[in-house]
């Protein structure tokens, strides 16, 4: 079942993977950004302004996918006791925190033109902010204790009890009157985001995807080391 | 396994407790973490008048007034549109800048006090509200000519 789970073996398969992920995520966000800003429309409403959309949508899609691979890698580790799920999710927390404040202050940005403020407490906004302080929460209690192995436990324990979070961050602005719009794209139903610009945001959304898993291997990389050194230190002792 | 079946009930009795928690928190604060009310809420549940609260709907086409009040040597203009939420309309009054967004037929969120002898909302500040549709310029003419036909 868990056949890439020994860090040695799944250290050869990230080797392999690790240049695509690079090649891809530089081709796609290079398309990407050239059709974000050169070719792609003004919308009719927001004019140039929805260009932030680009980075921004992807940004926080990726907030809650990284978020829910470090819940689920959390129950993995505390269930089956799997040191690689661990090391995913540790690796994975700063990359969250970093594309939740991309999500956040490439919202406030927009924000300001469109609706008129950098900030408000709704539902959508508040509910994303919380994430990035469970994100931090992460790193802060993972690296709090001597013992790494505990650090590992109690994160996952947050990493858990945060996982609520997603689903009231994503229906956020179903549930309640929020200033931030519903979603554009949606599972049933026609997008309501034109073609022309769906196309930017799709190989934004893809590029940056890349590029998280790239930086995430390079991440397990440097986990997998310092757990080496930090075991050997111990044996020393 | 009987220990990682100990350890399966344990996360899946945090996940039950935080669900349950949450959910029960989330319920007692709807009110609270409803960012604006309808007209026809207002009009129902009359907060009161020194209640700062916030009122969405759609600009009515054709209900934007500007006019210029002098008020104690003081010169400025004093806008005053009508929103609604296809059920009742409710006329806000505001004087001060409108984002730059503000459009008849489309969503605004006013901040400020609901004037219950005048049924007039007396707004502070004025958001505009964007909706889910993103589109060129072009398809949006396009789009008005098919319902002008």
């Amino acid at each position: 079942m868990f056949r890439f789970s020994n860090p040695k073996k799944f250290q050869e398969l990230s080797d392999n993977v690790y240049p695509w992920m690079n090649f891809l995520a530089f081709i796609f966000i290079l398309i990407g950004l050239y059709y974000s800003f050169f070719n792609s429309p003004p919308d009719y409403l927001q004019g140039e302004t929805v260009r932030i959309m680009y980075i921004h949508v992807p940004s926080a899609w990726l907030s809650l996918m990284i978020y829910s691979s470090m819940g689920i890698c959390s129950i993995i580790s505390l269930i089956w006791k799997h040191t690689l799920a661990d090391i995913i999710s540790r690796s994975c927390a700063p990359i969250g925190a970093s594309f939740t404040l991309v999500t956040l202050i490439t919202g406030s940005i927009w924000g300001k033109p469109t609706w008129g403020t950098w900030w408000v407490w709704d539902a959508r906004l508040t509910s994303e902010l919380i994430l990035l302080f469970i994100y931090l929460g992460h790193i802060i209690l993972s690296n709090a204790f001597d013992d790494f192995r505990k650090g590992d436990k109690n994160a996952a324990i947050l990493a858990i009890v945060g996982l609520i979070n997603l689903p009231i961050i994503k229906w956020s602005v179903d549930w309640w009157n929020t200033l931030h719009q519903p979603a554009s794209l949606t599972k049933f139903g026609a997008p309501s985001i034109d073609s022309v610009m769906l196309f930017p945001l799709i190989f934004m959304a893809l590029g940056l995807t890349f590029l998280f898993v790239s930086i995430l291997l390079d991440r397990i990389k440097g986990e997998i080391y310092l757990r080496k050194i930090e075991l050997f230190k111990q044996e020393i002792d | 396994m009987k220990a990682k079946h100990k350890r399966s009930i344990f996360i899946l009795f945090i996940m039950t407790f935080v669900s349950v928690g949450a959910y029960i928190l989330l319920t007692n604060l709807r009110d609270n973490l409803v960012f604006f009310y309808s007209p026809s809420e207002i009009l129902t549940k009359i907060p009161k008048a020194d209640q700062k609260i916030r009122v969405g709907g759609m600009v009515d086409s054709n209900s934007l007034e500007r006019r210029i009040i002098e008020d104690s040597g003081k010169k400025y203009e004093e806008i005053s549109f009508t929103i609604s939420d296809n059920e009742t309309l409710l006329k806000i009054k505001y004087a001060g800048i409108l984002p730059d967004l503000f459009r008849e037929g489309q969503g605004v969120v006013a901040e400020g006090f609901f004037d219950l002898e005048d049924k007039v909302f007396n707004a502070t500040n004025v958001l505009a509200k964007h909706d889910e549709n993103y589109m060129p310029p072009e398809i949006k003419n396009l789009d008005r000519k098919g319902i002008e036909k």
